[in-house]
């Protein structure tokens, strides 16, 4: 699959922009890479290590540490159960055991008939709400069989078609405008910001005086 | 099917006894004009008015424990930035993993603008010129409630640069994680932030508030410690103290979960309410979900030792939980009844760790797995009798003296974790396993033989 497009690379720049050192942006812009193509190509990863400045390996290393990067094509829809101890007491085995029987797919696998990729996660904190799920990272729950079977109906009609297909992760990105931007703090400005240093100067002339 | 509505305040949530969770049933709490309404941004404009020094005596005399975990002081953690070593950065914590807990992505997601005031007065006190907002990955709501209100808080210069008029500057990164437990510790959240795998540091030497963000002073604070501060700096600290059971001042948000009627996150005076309280009462959670008696209850997360019935009494104080031996932790609650499967739920809690060790402690990495096979022999009744010695010893090989806190054989406090509720269910429901161990029949056939 493709690198970053004219569109993503400029979002990328303007989200390196923030950070005083490139790669600290290396997890938001891998996260743009999924928003585009679903998942975390090899192609998007090397674009992604020019982005940053550091070399496709070591963007594999950090890619593949975290759990939402997915480095193959899922479903547009990743139906994740919560195996949490929470959702465990109020009986999410049944719900997974369920899942798997009802789209015929074994965890991590993705159906046949419908864009829909199962797991079981780890607690996605919504504990008061178990056993409980999430579609793309939005909440469902609490869910009990018959409320499993409506939330997969739904995703095999196509039914949550409102929500945004896997990998964008927020439909709504901190924008700030640049009149209004402080900028990034350098690690080689070895000095206390400007407004520190003149409340430091008023509170010595303070007692001072 | 409905996504989560959020439940009606209950009687006992009266407003003017919350501090954090004051706007969650708010249909507009968490835009720029419902948190204006409500007195939002008055703080920050306090703050400015006097010293950052003034700031942190204030927040040091509130007694504001932290309330990502550990429960140090926040006041006394930004004190320790050394003088004179700049740029110092300041990182929020919103990576909440721990299973049980739920109540950073409330704020989260309820009143981002409060902790976005929070963070103004914390980066104001200790001198911050940059701040990083790290939200868990998992949670799109809270990333989409907090860019909103990021993008409001901007246009209104109540964050970036000349805030509220003044020359205070502070620009606001939203920086999503992407799924990972570890990246909660504060030292693997730094690691993570820099662009790497969120492996934890050796401390010492790298206490953040020293050596953190490349390397220069960190201050990593959690979101609600941070939301608190808004109220602190608005009423002072004797008033947020009045709420609590100094030291355990203010108020706690916990999330009470599991086999209790009404689940839900309740913020309580800290140090006040006992655990009975907090499950039974019907302001609270309700009491058990049927008719079976409660068994056991985690008291602040997966990772603390378990508590029993002759615990409930027990404030939900620091100090108090501290001496019985387990821990307030992240303020997950976790209710068992008498109807749990006690491996099974062991072997639930220790499947998580052994799935979320970062993998640089060998003890860890190696005890975490081991401990997750033998006790899925244990449950598919393939174990042995020498099956427990051995999950006890390998507990106390990562965890020796099986203490509470832990003596340390790893860099961070996760392999000790996994041993919590191990030991505390060996102890106390070690028939329970023994059950699931086979009698050999070899081993009976020849005892039949010799009587």
């Amino acid at each position: 699959m493709a690198r970053l497009s004219e569109a993503n690379v400029r979002l990328a720049l303007e989200i390196i922009g923030r950070y005083p050192r490139p790669r600290s942006a290396l997890i938001p812009v891998l996260h743009i890479a999924q928003a585009q193509d679903g998942y975390v190509s090899s192609d998007a990863m090397r674009h992604v290590a020019e982005l940053v400045g550091t070399t496709p390996s070591e963007v594999l290393s950090t890619c593949s540490f975290y759990e939402m990067f997915k480095r193959s094509r899922p479903g547009a829809y990743q139906l994740n159960i919560c195996r949490g101890i929470s959702c465990f007491l109020r009986g999410a085995d049944d719900l997974i055991e369920r899942a798997t029987e009802r789209l015929g797919i074994p965890l991590g696998g993705t159906a046949p008939h419908c864009p829909v990729s199962l797991e079981a996660v780890e607690c996605v904190a919504a504990c008061t709400e178990a056993p409980c799920a999430q579609v793309n990272y939005r909440y469902f729950g609490p869910l009990g069989a018959s409320e499993l079977d409506e939330l997969i109906d739904g995703l095999e009609a196509g039914r949550l078609a409102e929500l945004p297909p896997h990998g964008v992760l927020s439909t709504v990105l901190q924008s700030p405008s640049p009149d209004r931007l402080a900028g990034p703090s350098m690690p080689e400005d070895s000095g206390p910001p400007a407004w520190w240093e003149r409340r430091q100067e008023r509170e010595t002339g303070k007692e001072a005086g | 099917m409905a996504r989560f509505e959020r439940r009606k305040p209950t009687p006992a949530e009266g407003l003017e006894d919350l501090i954090v969770t004051s706007r969650r049933h708010s249909p507009d709490g968490h835009t720029l004009e419902g948190y204006l309404r409500s007195g939002g941004y008055e703080a920050i404009r306090l703050a400015l008015g006097r010293s950052p020094a003034d700031v942190i005596a204030e927040v040091k005399a509130a007694s504001l424990l932290g309330r990502g975990g550990a429960g140090f002081p926040a006041g006394v953690k930004w004190g320790f930035c050394p003088p004179g070593v700049w740029p110092r950065y300041l990182v929020v914590n919103g990576d909440e993993s721990e299973p049980g807990t739920y109540k950073d992505r409330l704020l989260m997601e309820t009143d981002p603008h409060q902790l976005l005031e929070g963070c103004l007065i914390a980066a104001y006190a200790v001198g911050a010129s940059q701040c990083f907002l790290y939200v868990r990955g998992e949670m799109a709501l809270a990333q989409e409630r907090l860019a909103t209100a990021l993008n409001e808080a901007y246009a209104a210069g109540f964050v970036g640069r000349d805030i509220c008029g003044s020359d205070f500057c502070l620009d606001i990164v939203l920086h999503p994680g992407a799924g990972a437990y570890i990246v909660g510790e504060e030292t693997a959240l730094i690691e993570s932030l820099e662009g790497k795998r969120g492996m934890p540091r050796l401390k010492p030497p790298y206490f953040p508030a020293a050596i953190g963000l490349y390397g220069l002073p960190t201050i990593v604070n959690n979101v609600e410690t941070l939301s608190n501060l808004p109220f602190i700096v608005t009423h002072g600290a004797e008033a947020f103290a009045a709420r609590g059971a100094p030291p355990s001042a203010g108020t706690r948000v916990f999330a009470v979960s599991g086999h209790v009627r009404n689940p839900g996150v309740f913020e309580v005076p800290f140090g006040v309410t006992t655990f009975r309280e907090i499950i039974y009462d019907d302001r609270y959670a309700g009491g058990m979900m049927g008719e079976a008696p409660l068994k056991a209850f985690i008291p602040g997360g997966a990772s603390a030792p378990w508590f029993f019935p002759e615990h409930l009494d027990l404030p939900l104080d620091k100090a108090k939980v501290d001496a019985a031996g387990s821990m307030l932790g992240s303020g997950a609650i976790v209710v068992m009844d008498e109807t749990t499967d006690i491996p099974r739920a062991c072997h639930n809690l220790v499947r998580f760790f052994a799935r979320e060790s970062c993998g640089k402690c060998t003890p860890c990495r190696e005890g975490t797995t081991w401990l997750e096979q033998v006790l899925e022999r244990i449950l598919a009744g393939r174990g042995s009798r020498s099956d427990l010695d051995m999950l006890a010893d390998i507990c106390e090989n990562i965890s020796p003296g099986l203490r509470w806190p832990p003596r340390m054989t790893t860099i961070c406090p996760l392999g000790p974790s996994a041993v919590s509720p191990i030991s505390s269910a060996l102890e106390r429901f070690r028939s329970e396993f023994e059950a699931r161990i086979p009698v050999r029949k070899t081993l009976a056939v020849k005892a039949a033989a010799l009587r």
